[in-house]
């Protein structure tokens, strides 16, 4: 069985294990490039506790599948692996990680880029975060929309619906 | 026809996990979302007109033109935040 590309755990991960496992057997991989998001002690002017993420069980699974297939349509890439926790989280601690393979190192920095883009507009995450002046739901960020809109791909995440 | 709803983040905790919703045939996510405002009450307040919501049709982002059918999973959430 092939490994999978896309994981959604409360577990943490480990970058060089699955940077390792993504180009095992691929001598034709000449570059890799990932992506680790962690959770900030602050946001926003305030002091973040913890973070409590939420998500669309199924529908993040098959979202983030769909982006995956995207980019390695879009772009010259090998293979690509997506890792997302959800649950509670703390500061320093990892959320998210996005690697890619390819040849050369343009096409596996844009396919991280791209996939980080369209994870932050298009997955059924939630982040909650705990402050000392109480619990709040995160906005959504137009600048995230714009991020997306680079690529050509137009929607309204934070902003009104195209 | 019946549909599933589901809820998610700030929607989930004013309205719950989901429900089950009796629609005309053919009916849209908007006729589904104004059903549900009709309601009134918490309802009313987590997916009044001019909030920012998002929703999925049988786990697949949707506009508010989108037919439901029968046994459709219907989802109302806020913006995505995650990364």
């Amino acid at each position: 069985m092939a490994a999978p590309r896309v994981t959604i755990q409360t577990a943490d991960f480990d970058l060089g294990a699955e940077v390792a496992a993504l180009r095992a057997g691929d001598p034709g991989v000449g570059a890799v490039a990932s992506f680790v998001g962690t959770v900030r002690d602050r946001n926003g002017g305030q002091g973040v506790q913890a973070m409590e993420l939420e998500h669309y069980p199924g529908m993040t699974e098959k979202a983030i599948e769909a982006m995956i297939d995207a980019a390695l349509q879009r772009f010259d890439i090998r293979a690509a692996r997506v890792i997302h926790r959800v649950g509670t989280l703390r500061p320093l601690d990892q959320i998210v990680l996005v690697a890619v393979t390819s040849a050369h190192r343009g096409t596996a920095f844009q396919a991280c880029e791209f996939l980080m883009d369209y994870l932050k507009t298009q997955a059924p995450f939630w982040k909650k975060e705990h402050t000392p002046g109480g619990a709040r739901w995160v906005d959504a960020r137009v600048s995230d929309d714009a991020a997306l809109a680079r690529w050509g791909i137009v929607v309204g995440n934070a902003g009104p619906a195209p | 026809m019946k549909v599933r709803v589901r809820y998610f983040a700030s929607i989930r905790e004013a309205l719950g996990a989901g429900e089950t919703l009796d629609l005309p045939a053919g009916a849209t996510v908007a006729l589904a979302r104004a059903a549900l405002i009709e309601r009134g009450g918490a309802h009313a307040a987590a997916l009044a007109h001019g909030k920012a919501l998002r929703h999925a049709l049988d786990q697949v982002l949707c506009d508010e033109s989108a037919r439901l059918a029968e046994g459709a999973e219907l989802a109302f959430f806020p913006p995505v935040t995650g990364g």
